[in-house]
């Protein structure tokens, strides 16, 4: 008689050795070690900036005679050397800040118009002409943004100055021209297709089931997209948005052409004036000697936290709520 | 509060396809009417047309007369989603909203018709998943998600938020067919419960629910793939297992179909 205890400890053991042969083949094992190298490779990248980074960074800082976070002026070449970050990441967070909270309204209603509301050929013409606005080089934007946005847009910054002049950022008495504001308004229009499409392809993802159940509680449209579609989509967009994010932080060349360097940190977007990281990097690096080169690096390692600060926040908001997920 | 369905020459087309040919039907108030038939017949486009949900579906629309008491549901100024304000639906797997909370999920349809107020709300809420009879099981964590409880919960949760907006009607997509026996019967205890003030069509697989939870019994059948979905008969429930008038019928139900 065999007891059940010894059919179980039998069929145990044979899973385990079916297991272990599985693991044994050549295929499985190079499959195996082709994908741990690949994560493996991802993170020695990522120390290998950061450690480049420092490494590059210790010289400037030592020289430095001025606060490097709460400086804001940037004068890396000089005998002493001087400088902080502070404008530059005021720059740098309230330009792609601006562009997000502009860019995304408008990119969730691209996704929804394309995904609930277009007529199928419409609908695909429309993804692709969006798509497409990220095919276009960030130095043309830079261009357009320079040549078109600044010289054009005097009469739209007077009337938010005007309107909304009562709100600090958009206060002022010489606005237009190269301003943070119109920085952030060609970012929005470079981040506006990535933050689209990832949504759109969340929504297509949405289960029926969810849409159905609203459609047959008598839901019209917008409201099978308040119920169903923005609460599955949720997570999706937060991602979308700081990949969005991601991209206006970093981004250099577009916006070191638009914008106009005026020392100091301005509150008023709508004045002239304002710096990036990313700006300011690829504007003076070019003349700059030993340490003020270590100086610009140290702004980029700046950058680099912020950025990784960014996603992280994204992330923790993504699983904030993963109860109802 | 229950109303009586007439059907007259109702066709359901996919695209070009004809799903569901020329049926029609009268459904009772206050009884439940149960669709069977072999997979693909088309019971479930056709309960789809009674709240128009058929036309979702790209490419999807329905011609005949659909009469909810004296209203044709395809008359020219109806508004589909006021159609399935009035005709609830549930369906074949439990689909809570999954990001709302037990209260929530029940509350959705009351807030969409404007009911705002929070004691309002409570009570139509409580007496949503009492008509459901899942008050007791789910008064304690009315905050937690609909979607941590079990599948029989769910689908008790759903049959609460289609009662919760007060529909005239109630229709179910097989709904126990994701279900184990016991909340299958738990559903079928509160489909008995619910007729007496809802009209119930429930499309079903399983001959032994039609014959347990029915008053009458629609069979349909389809002479082939590719061939359109026709009403058989329609009788009551005994006739239709004990002495059907149709073969078709009498070979499906004795499982001599084929």
């Amino acid at each position: 008689m065999t007891s059940i205890d010894d059919v179980r400890t039998r069929a145990v053991g044979a899973q385990r050795q079916r297991r272990a042969m599985s693991t044994g083949r050549r295929g499985d094992r190079i499959f195996r070690s082709a994908a741990l190298g690949s994560g493996v490779f991802v993170l020695v990248i990522m120390a290998a900036i950061a450690a480049f980074l420092v490494w590059k960074a210790i010289p400037a800082l030592q020289e430095n005679e001025a606060n490097f976070f709460t400086a804001t002026e940037w004068n890396a070449n000089g005998d002493p050397p001087r400088f902080g970050v502070a404008q530059l990441a005021f720059g740098t967070v309230m330009s792609a800040a601006m562009a997000l909270i502009m860019a995304t309204p408008v990119a969730i209603g691209i996704a929804l118009f394309i995904g609930f509301y277009a007529p199928r050929r419409l609908a695909e013409g429309l993804g692709f002409v969006v798509d497409l606005l990220a095919a276009v080089p960030s130095i043309i934007y830079g261009l357009w943004g320079l040549h078109f946005l600044v010289t054009n847009s005097q009469g739209v910054v007077e009337f938010l100055n005007g309107v909304l002049g009562w709100i600090p950022l958009f206060a002022g008495d010489s606005v237009g021209g190269q301003s943070i504001f119109i920085g952030s308004v060609v970012l929005a229009i470079m981040i506006l297709p990535i933050i689209s499409s990832i949504t759109r392809e969340v929504f297509l993802q949405v289960p029926t089931a969810h849409i159905e159940a609203a459609q047959a509680l008598g839901a019209t449209r917008w409201e099978t997209i308040r119920l169903s579609v923005l609460p599955y989509g949720r997570s999706g967009m937060i991602s979308a948005m700081m990949l969005g994010l991601g991209r206006a932080l970093g981004e250099t060349v577009a916006i070191a052409l638009v914008l106009s360097t005026v020392a100091g940190i301005n509150w008023h977007l709508l004045e002239p004036g304002g710096n990036t990281f990313a700006a300011n990097i690829v504007r003076t690096f070019g003349e700059s000697g030993e340490i003020g080169r270590s100086a610009l690096i140290a702004s980029g390692l700046v950058l680099f936290v912020i950025t990784m600060v960014v996603n992280m926040a994204a992330r923790a908001i993504v699983a904030r709520r993963k109860e109802f997920v | 509060m229950a109303k009586r369905i007439e059907v007259s020459g109702l066709n359901a087309y996919y695209g070009g396809f004809l799903a569901v040919e020329n049926v029609s039907m009268t459904i009772e108030p206050r009884s439940v009417t149960a669709f069977i038939g072999p997979s693909g017949c088309g019971k479930s486009t056709f309960l789809r047309t009674l709240n128009r949900m058929h036309e979702v579906i790209p490419g999807a629309r329905v011609e005949g007369r659909v009469m909810l008491d004296q209203q044709d549901l395809y008359g020219e100024r109806i508004d589909p989603v006021a159609v399935r304000r009035v005709v609830g639906m549930v369906f074949q797997r439990p689909n809570p909203f999954p990001t709302m909370s037990i209260y929530d999920n029940v509350a959705a349809g009351l807030k969409l018709n404007g009911v705002k107020r929070k004691n309002e709300l409570d009570g139509i809420v409580e007496n949503s998943l009492k008509g459901a009879n899942l008050w007791n099981e789910v008064k304690d964590r009315l905050d937690k998600p609909g979607a941590g409880l079990s599948g029989g919960q769910q689908q008790r949760l759903c049959i609460a938020r289609a009662i919760a907006v007060q529909p005239q009607v109630l229709l179910m997509d097989e709904p126990c067919s994701a279900l184990d026996p016991i909340s299958t019967l738990a559903i079928e205890d509160l489909i008995a419960q619910l007729k007496s003030q809802y009209t119930i069509v429930i499309v079903t697989h399983n001959m032994q629910q039609a014959a347990r939870v029915s008053d009458r019994t629609a069979f349909f059948n389809i002479a082939g793939t590719g061939k359109p979905g026709k009403l058989i008969e329609l009788d009551e429930t005994s006739k239709i297992f004990t002495n059907p008038t149709e073969k078709a019928t009498e070979d499906y139900i004795t499982g001599r179909f084929g």
